[in-house]
């Protein structure tokens, strides 16, 4: 598995996601301005503050010229995950559906959350099966899932819903405790937890690997 | 002859000036020079104090004088940069974008010697919370600045500590320290050299935000215009400091540059002259050239605007076109401003004119330095507080009290605003240990044993209100002690000295008192001071803040899978304290003598700190044999506090028989103990075994019996019901 890590002016975790990724293949950078995916098999959108994050998040990267790539690869049935600010950016692009609202605390909060992995049509988290609970960290001011009650309940019925928070764990208000959610073809995952930060025994958890394992 | 005085120079320093140059100098020159000169850039006041202390050490790569000290790590092959830097009046005047700013300073000095920055910890002092808007305002404002500044960077926020006293209402203190990682091969230097070579300013554009934050706002005390001073401040923004960054390493990493400077107080002015000086070099600069935010600045503004996220840098002729191409792809600007002369002068043209010609020797080398009058007080500094708590009190309830009170109460409210996280390295995490504990290398799933930095940051000013010289010992003891409890041996140290106007005598005597403590204690430890950073003139019409030297300390561990946490860890471990010979903890400067209302006097228990240093490091090589999986020291609130936190952050109870059960004994301060729980027979080898972890009540003795539950609810909701 080749995966491609994006990088915006601004993006904090692409290092991060870069290791991550080599532990599981290949990994390389994509610059922002790039219209060539060099033959990569996986797009991860890492977090960060795209651009700034000045206006609405995830608001400016979405026109940047390497998103243009990222959505005809997605159209193409290519695997995409977005994490935090990448998470925002998919739904930004209407890759994903919903939006992030600010958490209700109005706070950043960095907290590791328990998260359990739904039954759901998801091309990622191959290492993880339906009931398994993860430890992974989030990080952010912007999580809350929202997305109005019907769509909700379709997300839920066709297996979009990709991972909840743990009772207890929801750390945003996200509607539904939603940590998750996929495309209706399940090739384009979007969350607001880190996986991977959790990819080491010494920081805390591995079980971001799980997530981070797609087919 | 008032012009000099607004700007915050003396009659006399003014005479010098005029004798310096062999004439009156213009309007642009004596901005230079207020700047050079103030004590924020001059340390006019503290320069000798300084010299006193030891400054050489194996592991030292870079000392005192570049932008941040360095220490050899691992196999020597890499380096660690670090250095804490206050951003104190700045944060009085406008806490969000003070705080904000002091992050993104220390973190550019930290990659203006080439490190890619992996951690920052914050330092913070505000009045008490309890009875003041004011002091929620300035802590709210400044915890969410470090936050949104670091956040949005991109470096993890891994430590810190923050206390709440009186002496701060008016003048918060805000220290920010960075630590950054490079090869030992590729360090950078700031001093300018090669004549002809080309001076490049690049990052964000010059406005006017903070003109004259260096000399006004931090080089004299506070007072009640100080909201008029806001316009000194300097707004940050994260985000181009974030492109800076990759841009800088970039550029270093092509070899594309000969030195490296960041833009902070005084901003061009102080660091061309700084670059010259260190080069013996002189250097020619065109304001003109400069990218403006606002069309119409006068060159005196150009040339001492705080805009943020800039940097200058000295390249050869030839590189010049690749810079400016890295810059471009960064989406910064980058100028060439000027050039490097053998004049040894720093002349300032506008658009070709000359408007300014200084030696740079009368900048930076011929800056007055005064002696010191230092006297002790004759009388208490410091008022005597509210009393919260009765003089007769059940150990319980006392104990209670302790973890729900301001200064002990769990900082979770904080760090939770911070992410500890981004970079990969964070292995113990705030709360998890005493010291932060980050990887050399982030490394998932890596074999064998995996060497690592540990960080921690102390200073106790109560304390050092007390007694200038015992406080400043406790509060190197104290940061050595956090290292020791995660296996960690020191490496070097870098401080912030806040304390008030030193032209006052007692002031003096304080900071005089206090730096003799910081060098006996690094002597006696042998851990040198690589850089620092003083912040004077700490105080308004309430009289000066409490003497408070801040300390960091950066020290590396063999092996991050063996490091032992702050919170228990298996039921059934036994549990010891172990003591320094003449331990003798006691409630003088104490958190429970504060709570009682007592004024910060009396005499602190005296340390052997040859003794406290050898406790060190058994502690350390015990930790090392992963035989001890909990070490936590003794510190504010005594022995009854640290086991309620160790309960708290394992999650377990613990029962305990302590042979004294006076007061002192459970609540008393004092350096040089330690409480450690894990395997029974290696820990009779070197200490009392008290007790057993298990349960879920806190017992000691028959003096109390809490469950875990209810310590957690006290110290957990201290800091949120003190804010609602």
């Amino acid at each position: 598995m080749r995966y491609g890590v994006v990088r915006f002016p601004g993006t904090c975790d692409d290092t991060d996601a870069l290791l991550a990724a080599e532990q599981l293949g290949e990994a390389a950078l994509l610059w922002h301005t790039d219209h060539d995916l060099r033959g990569i098999d996986a797009i991860i959108v890492p977090g960060g503050f795209s651009y700034g994050d000045y206006l609405r998040v995830g608001a400016i990267a979405r026109f940047s010229p390497i998103m243009q790539e990222v959505e005809r690869f997605a159209a193409r049935g290519g695997l995409v995950l977005g994490i935090c600010n990448g998470f925002q950016i998919l739904c930004e692009a209407g890759l994903l559906p919903g939006a992030l609202l600010p958490n209700v605390s109005l706070r950043f909060v960095c907290r590791q959350v328990e998260l359990e992995v739904q039954r759901s049509q998801a091309k990622w988290l191959r290492g993880a099966r339906p009931g398994d609970r993860l430890s992974v960290p989030a990080k952010h001011t912007t999580g809350r899932y929202w997305a109005p009650d019907p769509v909700l309940d379709e997300l839920e019925a066709a297996g979009q819903v990709v991972l909840r928070y743990a009772a207890g764990h929801n750390l945003n208000g996200s509607a539904r405790d939603i940590a998750g959610v996929c495309n209706h073809a399940g090739n384009v995952v979007g969350l607001m937890p880190h996986p991977e930060h959790a990819v080491d025994v010494l920081t805390g958890s591995t079980d971001g690997l799980k997530v981070l394992a797609a087919a | 002859m008032s012009r000099h005085r607004e700007l915050g120079l003396t009659d006399r320093e003014y005479e010098l000036i005029v004798e310096l140059l062999g004439r009156e100098p213009n309007g642009v020159e004596l901005a230079v020079f207020s700047l050079m000169w103030s004590e924020h850039c001059g340390y006019k006041h503290s320069r000798k104090l300084l010299r006193t202390l030891p400054t050489e050490g194996r592991a030292v790569v870079m000392g005192p004088g570049e932008n941040a000290g360095a220490v050899a790590v691992g196999d020597g092959s890499q380096v660690c940069a670090f250095k804490v830097e206050s951003h104190n009046h700045p944060s009085a005047v406008e806490p969000f974008q003070g705080a904000a700013t002091g992050v993104g300073g220390i973190l550019r000095d930290v990659f203006a010697i080439g490190a890619r920055p992996i951690a920052v910890l914050d330092s913070l002092r505000f009045g008490e919370i309890a009875g003041s808007a004011r002091s929620r305002y300035l802590l709210e404002h400044a915890v969410a600045g470090i936050g949104h500044y670091g956040n949005s960077i991109g470096v993890a926020t891994v430590g810190g500590e923050i206390y709440f006293e009186p002496a701060y209402e008016q003048n918060c203190l805000v220290n920010a320290m960075a630590l950054g990682m490079i090869s030992r091969d590729k360090l950078i230097r700031s001093a300018a050299a090669g004549v002809g070579n080309v001076l490049v300013l690049f990052g964000a554009r010059t406005g006017r935000d903070g003109i004259g934050g260096a000399s006004v706002l931090a080089s004299a005390e506070l007072g009640e215009a100080d909201a008029d001073k806001r316009p000194t401040v300097q707004i940050g923004d994260p985000f181009a400091e974030n492109k800076l960054m990759h841009c800088s390493l970039e550029l270093l990493d092509r070899g594309l540059l000969v030195a490296l400077q960041d833009l902070g107080a005084a901003g061009i002015t102080s660091s061309a002259s700084e670059m010259a000086s260190k080069g013996e070099v002189g250097l020619d600069i065109d304001v003109r050239k400069v990218p403006l935010r606002e069309a119409g600045m006068a060159a005196f503004e150009i040339m001492i605007s705080e805009s943020q996220e800039r940097m200058l840098c000295v390249v050869e002729p030839s590189k010049v076109d690749d810079v400016l191409a890295v810059c471009a792809r960064w989406e910064l600007d980058g100028t060439a401003i000027g050039e490097v002369t053998d004049s040894r002068r720093l002349r300032v043209f506008d658009d070709g004119e000359l408007v300014g010609d200084l030696p740079v020797t009368a900048l930076v080398d011929e800056c007055p330095v005064y002696d010191l009058d230092p006297a002790p007080p004759a009388e208490p500094l410091y008022p005597a507080g509210e009393r919260l708590l009765g003089e007769r009190t059940g150990a319980a309830e006392t104990l209670l009290a302790l973890l729900a009170s301001a200064n002990i109460a769990s900082r979770r409210w904080a760090f939770e605003q911070y992410d500890c996280l981004v970079g990969s390295r964070t292995t113990r995490r705030p709360e998890q240990a005493d010291a932060a504990v980050l990887l050399i290398e982030p490394k998932g799933g890596a074999e064998g044993a995996r060497a690592a930095i540990a960080v921690s940051i102390d200073g106790n000013g109560r304390r050092v209100a007390c007694d200038p010289y015992r406080g400043a010992v406790e509060a190197v003891l104290e940061c050595a002690a956090n290292l020791a409890c995660v296996g960690a041996a020191p490496l070097g140290l870098t401080n912030c000295l806040n304390f008030g106007n030193p032209e006052k005598p007692h002031i003096a005597w304080q900071l005089t008192e206090a730096v003799r403590g910081l060098g006996d204690a690094c002597r006696a430890l042998d851990v040198p001071v690589v850089g620092g950073n003083v912040s004077l003139y700490n105080e308004g019409a309430e009289g000066p803040i409490y003497p408070t030297p801040v300390v960091g300390i950066v020290g590396e561990l063999p092996d991050a899978a063996v490091t032992a946490t702050s919170g228990f860890a298996r039921d059934g471990d036994a549990i010891a304290l172990v003591a320094a010979e003449g331990w003798a903890p006691s409630l003088t400067g104490s958190e429970l003598a504060k709570l009682r209302g007592a004024a910060p006097a009396g005499e602190l228990p005296q340390a052997d700190i040859g003794q406290v240093g050898a406790l060190h490091a058994r502690v350390r090589d015990a930790v090392r044999t992963g035989a001890i999986r909990t070490a936590h020291d003794v510190a504010e609130g005594g022995v009854a506090v640290a086991l309620a936190e160790m309960c708290l952050l394992g999650d377990h109870g613990a029962q305990v028989d302590l042979l004294r059960h006076d007061e002192a004994a459970l609540f008393g301060e004092g350096p040089g103990a330690f409480l450690l729980a894990g395997d029974e027979a290696a820990l009779r080898d070197f200490g009392t075994v008290i007790g057993t972890v298990g349960g879920d009540l806190l017992a000691i003795s028959d003096l109390l019996a809490i469950p875990v539950e209810d310590l957690r609810d006290a110290h957990e909701q201290g800091l949120p019901s003190l804010l609602a």
